[in-house]
């Protein structure tokens, strides 16, 4: 219960997934990765060392890239497909619909460098919409972990998972938020810090600004609940609903657009369940201005002392 | 399996596959008729699979990739034991399992959802290249329609296919020169096939694809690199006021028209 946010060191997620499938893969010879020309940005280098035979790279072809996941499933195998994840999604949204989650094929798509991870190389390579697209799909666990801990956690659990789901990882650096030994729970929020004033909830980047904005807002006098929300689809309702019924205010910040992500899931059960305030933060249905990751979610008022005011704001409304 | 007998159940199936688009009020019966041959002689000839265990690991995948036909594949697997014959009868009707396009995990044998366009071919291309990863000996054999070969998933695929050495996928192109709205001739032309294929690194044979006598040998031919049949079928085969007519890929026969066609097909029979 409340998890240090002072960790100094910053972990790239991308490291404990690579990791993890060198693992996966040395017990479990159907484990083979599918990737898009993305060695690099996948971190599949160590993999293709150890299992040359095993990395299936297609090139610049992501819809064919998941349809080969597909046909790898029913052949047998365990197939991770990595992508840059506005490829991965975009480009072969159908596919992902009508071949993996329509046929429900037991394939791990792995969506890298999300959100806007890449900053800087503009709107067309953020990726603020994967969320939305992949959440509407039946039998598409949607997963964002929020450190290299749960990251681990995820990517071991899907190898157990008979079915599809969609891994969203980022690239940039996020401080260790959960305990060495975390099992992920499919659908199962965790608590990482009790407060009855509001509650915070958060994946993925944004957790670890969760945190900071819950010390702010203790400072300020005001009990903030945390909310880890790995698991977009399926929510947590109980968790949501609770949350609703004991702090009476809700405030979600995601690295996605707020429309269709993380907010919009949180908002549906509140409405449905237990109506209070709620204050959904994110890319506010625009294309960004250039600058890094980092800079755009300040600028789009998810800095963790902004987070704090736009809680404070809202808690007025109760 | 030999080839009259073959000739014969293509006839069978044609007409159960009439009477269920006429029943049903719908379907895509032109394609349907163009296709019909080759799934017989797929099913009844070629594939190596077990009806009683439709996911046994080392049967032959198959996988119909023009999906919107799915009526001729529901009527050729019913007749092969994969589903009872008298459940064609509920070919579109609520909460039949047996839809407009196929569905691999309501309908045994049916190995991936089909349907919109352009997705076959890529999961063929995995199915084959898991068989090279652990050694199994299935070959995979899916069907596109020409039309379908517009899209430019197959290309991904095609590429692919030959990047991977996949001599155990054989694609077959139903040729029939029309999709949904017009000649192929006047949309995006893409024929000829052979020389893009060739191009490709494939290996290219061309066939009557209404024709037992050539597709089977088609069909069971090996070699060294991934296998392109281009069919060239007839859209509406075997019922002579449809044949080649853009119109008839998912008109449905009024009752006179019917009762012509059963008579044309019950002909050779």
């Amino acid at each position: 219960m409340n998890a240090s946010v002072n960790a100094p060191k910053l972990y790239d997620c991308r490291d404990a997934f690579a990791a993890t499938l060198e693992r996966l893969a040395t017990e479990n010879e159907k484990v083979v990765a599918v990737c898009n020309d993305s060695v690099g940005s996948s971190k599949l280098g160590g993999f293709r060392s150890k299992f040359p035979e095993r990395l299936i790279n297609v090139g610049i072809a992501e819809q064919n890239m998941v349809g080969v996941g597909a046909g790898l499933a029913n052949g047998g195998h365990l197939p991770y497909v990595c992508g840059a994840s506005p490829f991965l999604t975009g480009r072969s949204l159908e596919q992902i619909k009508a071949d993996i989650s329509y046929s429900n094929a037991n394939v791990k798509l792995v969506g890298i460098s999300s959100g806007m991870a890449y900053g800087e190389l503009g709107p067309t390579h953020h990726s603020i919409e994967d969320f939305a697209w992949t959440r509407v799909l039946p039998n598409l666990p949607v997963i964002a972990p929020c450190d290299r801990i749960e990251t681990a956690a995820a990517v071991e659990w899907a190898a157990t998972y008979d079915g599809p789901c969609f891994l969203r990882l980022s690239r940039v650096g996020v401080p260790d938020l959960l305990a060495e030994g975390h099992k992920f729970k499919l659908g199962k929020a965790n608590l990482l810090r009790e407060g009855s004033d509001v509650t915070l909830i958060a994946n993925g980047t944004l957790t670890h600004r969760m945190l900071k904005a819950a010390e702010i807002l203790t400072e300020r006098g005001i009990g903030a609940r945390v909310l880890n929300f790995a698991t977009v689809r399926p929510i947590d309702e109980d968790a949501i609903i609770a949350a609703a019924n004991e702090t009476g205010a809700i405030v979600t910040a995601e690295e996605h657009s707020i429309f269709g992500g993380l907010g919009s899931a949180v908002a549906e059960v509140v409405v449905d369940n237990a109506p209070v305030p709620m204050k959904r933060l994110g890319v506010p249905g625009v294309y960004a201005p250039t600058g890094s990751a980092e800079f755009l979610l300040d600028e789009f008022g998810m800095a963790p002392s902004a987070i704090a005011d736009a809680a404070q704001a809202l808690i007025r409304r109760k | 399996m030999d080839t009259t007998e073959l000739e014969r159940l293509a006839r069978e199936i044609r007409l159960r596959d009439l009477r269920a688009v006429f029943e049903a009020g719908a379907g895509h019966i032109g394609g349907e008729m163009s296709v019909i041959d080759l799934l017989t002689a797929l099913y009844f000839r070629v594939l190596k699979v077990w009806p009683d265990q439709p996911k046994h690991p080392d049967r032959d995948r198959f996988v119909l990739s023009k999906g919107h036909t799915a009526c001729a594949l529901y009527v050729t697997l019913a007749k092969r034991g994969f589903i009872p014959e008298e459940e064609i009868s509920t070919f579109l009707q609520p909460h039949s399992r047996l839809n407009g396009h196929p569905n691999c995990n309501k309908v045994p044998g049916v190995e991936t959802n089909t349907g919109p366009l352009g997705h076959g071919l890529p999961v063929s291309v995995g199915m084959a290249k898991a068989a090279k990863l652990s050694g199994a000996m299935y070959h995979t054999y899916v069907v596109t329609g020409d039309g379908e070969m517009q899209e430019g998933s197959n290309w991904e695929a095609i590429m692919a296919a030959v990047q991977f050495k996949l001599d155990n996928l054989t694609l077959i192109v139903d040729h029939n020169r029309f999709q949904q709205g017009a000649a192929l001739a006047d949309t995006n032309d893409i024929a000829p096939l052979r020389p893009k294929l060739e191009a490709f690194g494939w290996e290219v044979s061309e066939i009557d694809g209404n024709n037992m006598h050539e597709i089977v040998p088609a069909l069971e031919h090996r070699g060294d690199r991934p296998h392109c049949i281009v069919a060239h079928t007839n859209k509406g085969q075997g019922i002579s006021f449809m044949q080649d007519r853009v119109d008839w890929h998912h008109k449905v026969p009024n009752k006179e028209q019917y009762e012509i066609a059963v008579a044309e097909l019950s002909e050779a029979l």
